[in-house]
């Protein structure tokens, strides 16, 4: 299998390990012609969405991938990729190019960007992922999903009975980073 | 703390691939934040202005932080002095996101740092050298920045510290498993960091550049020597044209590696700081706290 991973900030190069430990092929996304070379999955790992959401827009990538997510490529997304995906950004304070009311809005999901507030708020923590249990997750200034806006999201993990980890269509997404512990 | 301190080195690690801005306003902070800093820092006055006032540089007022706080979402980074233990415990009672316990203050402990593992809050700090950087890392650093010169403009002390330390990971790397411990011995560090990086040939800890990247290709270069990422002081609201400089670096981090790229960003930028050679200047920041 061959993951691209988005590589134009944020924990890039975690995610791209996780996917080798797993034996899948991967390349970075940094620029348009990087998508020349096709894709199985695209994988948006951590960081800040805002610088993300910015050099997507300025690369002039964002199009491009929007329709490859639109079209039913599947899509493994953390945090700060999981932002870049909700249909709806639950967000409050100033809303502008950096901060809109959504990105690619492909998953229909509402998320609320650093909910558990700033670093001192950080968390693990252990439990039920996907059937397995007492997997670890890790959250940093991680964003929480508020509403589900479609019953067919399933959900694969909870934190005080909000999703964490929802699946649905061709798109998984987690507000925490498997790709910082073991494999999901 | 072990919990503790992973969280603060996975942080860091959100922050790789990108740029964080000094900052004196809430109107600077979100100048920066729309141009795509991944954090930024608050404080009173830049390294330039903080050079050119002299006396002695502390801690910003928490009032003034958290106004910078209120106006961005990204991580908000605060600086303390050198050894200053109670600057950093106000700083974690404000919920600052990363404390610069920084060189560019004026140091309260002229021989100590703070012992960071007893807080809940990260430290980054700056280093020179390998060593440097390992001794901030047992103490509890969880990421590290060269020191260069700040306020200067001038890249060059960035140059030499990220050059140095690249060569110092290198020649651990190479060494066998029994000289190891006289490594530690010479470079001052703890043992058990030096076997990690022998082990893994990197630092435990995220590691950006900082001091005078004033223009892309600055930031392009310290990129190339094995930055994470970087840190922009006076660079960007002492120049012509902050928010366009501020977005063009941004993006000179990302593809440093693409030159064509690098020539249109770097165009039309108006004037960049202007600047002071580094050996130019009475007060030798990167010197404070070993």
């Amino acid at each position: 299998m061959k993951v691209g991973v988005l590589s134009v900030q944020g924990a890039f190069a975690e995610m791209a390990a996780h996917w080798r430990a797993q034996g899948a092929e991967t390349f970075e996304i940094r620029q348009l012609s990087d998508l020349d070379r096709g894709m199985d999955l695209l994988a948006l790992p951590g960081g800040e969405s805002t610088v993300q959401g910015k050099l997507l827009k300025d690369l002039g990538l964002f199009d491009p991938l929007k329709a490859k997510i639109d079209g039913g490529l599947p899509v493994y997304a953390t945090c700060a990729g999981l932002i870049l995906l909700a249909e709806k950004i639950d967000d409050p304070g100033r809303r502008d190019d950096t901060r809109p009311e959504k990105w690619f809005g492909a998953l229909p999901v509402a998320v609320r960007r650093n909910a558990y507030g700033r670093q001192l708020g950080s968390f693990t923590m252990r439990g039920d992922f996907d059937g397995k249990h007492d997997f670890p997750m890790t959250f940093i200034r991680a964003p929480a999903i508020t509403d589900v806006l479609s019953p067919d999201v399933e959900v694969l993990s909870t934190f005080d009975g909000a999703p964490t980890a929802v699946r649905w269509r061709n798109i998984t997404g987690f507000t925490w980073h498997p790709e910082l512990n073991a494999m999901a | 703390m072990a919990d503790r301190q992973e969280l603060n080195r996975n942080l860091a690690q959100m922050l790789k691939g990108g740029v964080i801005m000094d900052v004196t306003t809430p109107e600077q902070a979100k100048i920066a934040e729309q141009a795509g800093a991944c954090a930024v820092m608050a404080l009173e006055r830049i390294p330039a202005d903080i050079r050119a006032a002299g006396g002695v540089s502390r801690m910003s007022d928490p009032a003034m932080i958290k106004g910078i706080q209120a106006a961005v979402s990204i991580p908000v980074m605060a600086k303390c002095r050198i050894g200053h233990i109670a600057e950093a415990r106000i700083l974690e009672a404000i919920e600052i996101d990363y404390i610069d316990e920084s060189e560019v203050l004026s140091p309260a402990d002229d021989v100590r740092h703070i012992d960071k593992n007893k807080f809940n809050v990260p430290f980054v700090c700056g280093a020179r050298d390998l060593g440097e950087a390992l001794r901030r890392i047992g103490e509890g650093a969880t990421m590290i920045r060269t020191k260069g010169e700040p306020g200067t403009g001038d890249v060059v002390q960035a140059v030499r510290h990220m050059r140095k330390m690249q060569s110092e990971i290198r020649r651990v790397v190479s060494l066998r498993e029994d000289e190891l411990y006289e490594a530690a011995k010479e470079l001052a560090a703890p043992l058990d960091l030096v076997k990690y990086v022998h082990e893994n040939g990197k630092l435990p800890v995220v590691n950006f550049a900082a001091g005078g990247v004033a223009t892309p290709a600055d930031a392009a270069l310290m990129m190339e020597l094995g930055a994470e990422g970087v840190f922009v002081g006076s660079g960007i609201f002492k120049s012509g044209d902050p928010a366009k400089r501020a977005s063009a670096i941004v993006q000179a981090v990302t593809n440093w590696q693409d030159s064509k790229l690098l020539a249109k960003l770097s165009e039309n930028l108006g004037p960049a700081m202007v600047g002071i050679n580094a050996d130019e200047i009475e007060t030798i920041m990167e010197e404070r706290g070993k």
